[in-house]
C-alpha cells in the first residue's frame, strides 16, 4: 500500500520513570528494531502505560534514555516525531465532525506518506460517519477513529495502550491486520494488550512489581 | 494545512461551535456592562467619566472567563499528550493557541466595545481611545492567562485559582489602559505614555509567556 520503512532502532537504556513521587519503572533496557512487535503485559498497575508514555517521550525519564536511531535522523532524542501514540484517550474533538478530527491531525502530525483521509477513514468503517459530529460517535467508533490517525499519519513506531479496548471483534480482526501489515512494511509495534497477535517474531515484555523480566 | 495553521483553524472552529466559547466572552461583557447603568443611576457625567474603567474591568472579567479551558479540554481527552509528542517546538503551539484564542473571544471584545460606549454615555474621542488601548491590552491579558491556564491545567476545577493567579499580572494592563483612556478626555497628549506602556505590557507577556507556558505545560504532565 504505501512505501516500506527505512530500517531504525528505538533503543531504551536503563529507563527510570516516577509517577506521583513513586518509582514506577525501574532499569528498563530495550530496544525496538524494524519489524519488531512487542507485547507489554502485566497487572494492573505495573506501569505499562507510564512505559509506553515514556517511549513516546512523554514525561521526563528520572534516568537512562529513550533514543530513536536511524539515517537521517539528526536528533534522536527527538523521539516523538518518529512514534505513534495511542493513549487510552482518543484525542477526538466531540464538536468535530469525523472527518474535520482526522484531517486535524493530519496537518498537524504531518501527512507525507499517510493515506488520505477519506482512505483512512475507510479502512476503519467509518466513511459514512464521515460528516457527523464525533458527539455521535460510540466508544468504540471513537476509539476506531483514533485507529484511523496511525493509518493517515506515517510513522514507523507504534505505541499501542490497550488499543483494542471498546473495540467490538470485527474491528479487533481488523486492528490486527493493520499491524501486521505495518510491520511487514518495516514498521515496528509496542502494545500494552492482552490481544495475542498472530505474528512471527512477536516477543513479550513482561513487568512485574518491582522489576521488569 | 501546515500544522501550526491547522491548529489555528481547528481551535476557531471549536470556540463558535457547541461547547465553544467564542459567544460566551461577549455576552458576559454585555451583561456586566449593562448592568453598571442600573447601579450608578441617571448621572451621566458620572457615567462617562467611569466608562473607560467599566469596559476594562467588563473586558478583564470575560478575558479571565474562558480561559480555564484554554489547555484543559485538551488533557482531559488526550490531545495535549499527542501535542506535546509530536515533536512540534510546545512554544509555537502556545503562541498559535493564544492568537486564536484571542481571535475567539479577546476580539469580539474589542468589537463590541464602541456599542457597549454608547450605553455609558461615552465622548467619540474617549470611545475610541478605550478601544485603542483595548486592542493592544487584551492580548497581553490573554497571554498571561495562558500561563495561568498551563499551571492550573493538571487541576481538577482549577478555573477559580486561574484569575487568582493571574489577576496581579494583568492589574498593570488595567491601570494603564484605563489611565490612557481616561487621558483623552482631560488632555489628549497624556494619551500616548500609558498607551506605549501598554504595548509595552503585551510585548512583554507575548515573549515570556509562551516559554513559562510551555514549560508549565511540560511540568503538568504525568
Amino acid at each position: 500500500m504505501s512505501q516500506p520503512f527505512q530500517p531504525f532502532r528505538l533503543v531504551v537504556e536503563a529507563l527510570g520513570v516516577d509517577r506521583g513521587g513513586r518509582r514506577v519503572i525501574e532499569g528498563v533496557d530495550l530496544t525496538i528494531s524494524a519489524g519488531d512487535a512487542v507485547l507489554v503485559t502485566g497487572p494492573n498497575g505495573v506501569g505499562k502505560s507510564t512505559l509506553l508514555r515514556a517511549l513516546a517521550g512523554l514525561g521526563r525519564p528520572v534516568n537512562g534514555s529513550v533514543r530513536f536511531e536511524a539515517d537521517g535522523v539528526g536528533d534522536p532524542d527527538e523521539v516523538g516525531r518518529h512514534v505513534h501514540y495511542l493513549g487510552h484517550r482518543d484525542a477526538v474533538k466531540p464538536a468535530l465532525t469525523v472527518r474535520e478530527n482526522l484531517a486535524f491531525w493530519q496537518d498537524f502530525l504531518g501527512g507525507e506518506g499517510g493515506a488520505p483521509v477519506e482512505a483512512a477513514l475507510e479502512v476503519v468503517g467509518l466513511l459514512d460517519l464521515a460528516d457527523l459530529p464525533a458527539a455521535y460517535l460510540s466508544a468504540g467508533q471513537r476509539r476506531r477513529l483514533a485507529v484511523a490517525r496511525l493509518v493517515a499519519v506515517r510513522r514507523p513506531l507504534w505505541l499501542l495502550d490497550e488499543p483494542t479496548a471498546a473495540l467490538d471483534a470485527a474491528s479487533e480482526m481488523n486492528l490486527v491486520r493493520l499491524m501486521t501489515d505495518h510491520i511487514e512494511r518495516g514498521g515496528a509495534v509496542v502494545a500494552a494488550t492482552h490481544l495475542a497477535i498472530g505474528l512471527a517474531g512477536t516477543r513479550s515484555l513482561r513487568l512485574v512489581a518491582g522489576e521488569t523480566a | 494545512m501546515p500544522p501550526l495553521v491547522a491548529l489555528y483553524v481547528r481551535e476557531l472552529r471549536l470556540s463558535v461551535r457547541i461547547g465553544g466559547g467564542a459567544l460566551m466572552g461577549v455576552l458576559f461583557y454585555l451583561i456586566v456592562v449593562t448592568t453598571f447603568p442600573f447601579a450608578i443611576g441617571p448621572d451621566l457625567n458620572l457615567l462617562s467619566r467611569l466608562g473607560p474603567a467599566i469596559l476594562w474591568i467588563g473586558a478583564l472579567l470575560a478575558t479571565l472567563l474562558g480561559l480555564d479551558r484554554l489547555f484543559e479540554a485538551d488533557r482531559d481527552d488526550g490531545a495535549l499528550d499527542l501535542m506535546v509528542a509530536s515533536g512540534q517546538s510546545l512554544e509555537l503551539l502556545v503562541i498559535v493557541k493564544v492568537l486564536a484564542h484571542w481571535t475567539a473571544t479577546g476580539l469580539p471584545l474589542v468589537v463590541a466595545a464602541p456599542f457597549l460606549s454608547l450605553l455609558l454615555a461615552m465622548p467619540v474621542d474617549v470611545t475610541i481611545a478605550t478601544v485603542a488601548t483595548l486592542l493592544v491590552g487584551t492580548p497581553a491579558l490573554t497571554f498571561l492567562g495562558a500561563i495561568g491556564a498551563g499551571l492550573t491545567v493538571s487541576l481538577r476545577r482549577g478555573g477559580l485559582l486561574l484569575p487568582i493567579l493571574v489577576l496581579p499580572f494583568a492589574v498593570p494592563v488595567l491601570i494603564f489602559g484605563v489611565a490612557a483612556a481616561t487621558a483623552v478626555a482631560y488632555d489628549p497628549a497624556a494619551f500616548r505614555t500609558p498607551f506605549l506602556l501598554i504595548v509595552a505590557v503585551t510585548l512583554t507577556a507575548a515573549a515570556i509567556s509562551p516559554i513559562a507556558t510551555a514549560a508549565a505545560l511540560r511540568n503538568g504532565l504525568d
